[in-house]
């Protein structure tokens, strides 16, 4: 299993720790509902250097990426941040990213864990098919990774910094001392709140960890694991790879249709998913809202009117509205009813609404 | 973590206490603080059979759902309706107002078959 080089202050902390996607990951250091709770109301702290990192670099850097990703580059200026995803060419998902433009030549994928090694590989076989002046390097292990997220986030991080975070836009991102020990500062993050994702050297990260706890214990900062982390994305209803995304989803089924530019040049997928909207599409994602007591769980099955039309790709208890939560991969002839839903747990139909997105 | 000396324990690291002719039944200080933070109970209702090792209810945490299993088998008296509206009961009191159900057993020698505390305490360290 692969560790990051914040495991041991993890341990120490008292983490408890889960495998995910490769890597020994602490998944709650005191309780998921109270780190939940802490970065909706003050702050958390999140490792998250297991994330991958690819740069690209060159001439055409610009031509490859607007080819390989599904989103429009063009409308990016330096020090700016993009969302965007990988497809296949059936328009099946390889992986939803968040691309950084540093120049109008150089570029930094910010990838999944799980993943890097499949993006990786692929990146390298479009690059062999494409044959253009660029270079694509993997720096996943040039970096560590910590979120700083919640409302009270800036104020943390402003008294370790004179970078210019008033200025700094969400989506935006700089390079920056914090602590005295230099980095990419972006305005971005997992949560649905205000917050930063701080790309330090590896030797650096536990001295940041450190001097960020330090600085923000009296803000109300807490260390936050990966459980919180999943049912923050889910309150704002994020999508999560390997759940709401996968190669046998399109982005147009999965509520990425706004970062699909089907408009711009030719991409990777792009003919598939023109056929496939012009065909219509299959399967919507949609939110769920449980209106009797319980807790959906992916694959559960979806119902309406005793016809099973869908499963669920990601649910919990909602720790803000302490209801149960669930995004769900239906049928599009049913996305759009006014009726009642429901959720099979464990043999047993429990009604759920349709709800507008997000769920918090 | 706790272990009462006065309760008995099962491998599913569910509690037993004897109490005249009843005995009540909840999960351990061990269980409750491997599932994190319990959000959902499923209990049976008075009058209910439990079996010896059959699943009688179901306690759901954020990360996980696990199944209850019955350590003897009887009849359901009483179920504590406190617990699905105040489920997090289970992590803050696991062995008292958390307790889930307290039954007529069929045969109490049934729990000559359970652990002590202190063979409960080796189990775990040995998970």
């Amino acid at each position: 299993m692969k560790k990051t080089v914040l495991n041991q202050v993890h341990r120490d902390l008292g983490a408890r720790m889960v495998e995910f996607g490769g890597w020994d990951m602490p998944v709650q250091y005191t309780g998921v509902i109270a780190e939940h709770l802490a970065v909706r109301s003050a702050a958390g702290l999140f490792d998250v250097s297991h994330m991958g990192e690819f740069e690209v670099s060159g001439p055409d850097a610009f031509a490859f990426l607007q080819y390989a990703s599904i989103n429009d580059l063009s409308v990016l200026v330096d020090g700016q941040v993009q969302y965007s995803a990988l497809c296949y060419p059936d328009g099946g998902i390889v992986d939803d990213i968040t691309l950084y433009r540093f120049a109008a030549e150089k570029y930094m994928l910010c990838v999944n864990a799980a993943n890097i090694d499949k993006d990786f590989a692929w990146l390298q076989s479009l690059a062999a098919q494409k044959n253009g002046n660029f270079q694509l390097t993997n720096r996943s292990a040039d970096y560590a990774q910590l979120a700083l997220q919640g409302p009270t986030a800036a104020v943390i991080l402003s008294s370790l910094t004179s970078a210019d975070l008033l200025s700094l836009k969400t989506y935006h991102f700089c390079t920056a001392d914090v602590a005295g020990l230099s980095m990419l500062i972006s305005r971005t993050g997992y949560t649905g709140e205000d917050g930063f994702e701080l790309y330090c050297q590896p030797k650096d990260a536990e001295s940041l960890w450190q001097k960020l706890m330090e600085q923000g214990t009296p803000y109300g900062l807490v260390p936050v694991g990966l459980g919180a982390r999943d049912t923050l994305r889910l309150e704002k209803a994020y999508a999560l790879y390997g759940h709401e995304l996968s190669a046998e989803v399109l982005p147009l089924e999965a509520r990425l249709g706004w970062i699909t530019k089907l408009e711009k040049s030719d991409f990777c997928g792009r003919s598939a998913l023109l056929k496939a909207k012009s065909g219509g599409i299959r399967r919507q994602l949609i939110g769920l809202r449980l209106t009797q007591p319980g807790v959906p769980r992916e694959q559960y099955v979806v119902r309406l009117a005793g016809r099973d039309v869908g499963v669920v790709t990601s649910g919990t208890m909602s720790p803000s509205s302490r209801q149960g939560i669930a995004l769900a991969l239906v049928d599009t002839n049913v996305a759009a009813s006014d009726e009642s839903f429901s959720i099979v747990i464990r043999g047993r139909e429990v009604s759920a609404e349709k709800v507008k997105l997000p769920f918090v | 973590m706790d272990f009462p000396e006065e309760l008995k324990y099962t491998e599913e690291h569910e509690w037993v206490l004897l109490e005249g002719d009843l005995v009540s039944i909840g999960i351990t200080d061990f269980a409750q603080d491997q599932l994190g933070d319990v959000v959902f109970v499923e209990l049976p209702e008075v009058g209910d059979r439990v079996e010896l090792g059959k699943a009688f209810g179901v306690v759901e945490s954020v990360k996980a759902v696990s199944d209850i299993y019955a350590p003897l088998a009887g009849e359901v008296v009483e179920v504590n309706t406190e617990l699905p509206d105040a489920p997090e009961m289970i992590n803050t009191s696991p062995y008292e107002d958390g307790w889930m159900i307290r039954i007529k057993p069929d045969d109490p020698s049934e729990l000559e078959e359970l652990m002590d505390a202190s063979d409960y305490q080796d189990f775990v360290e040995e998970e």
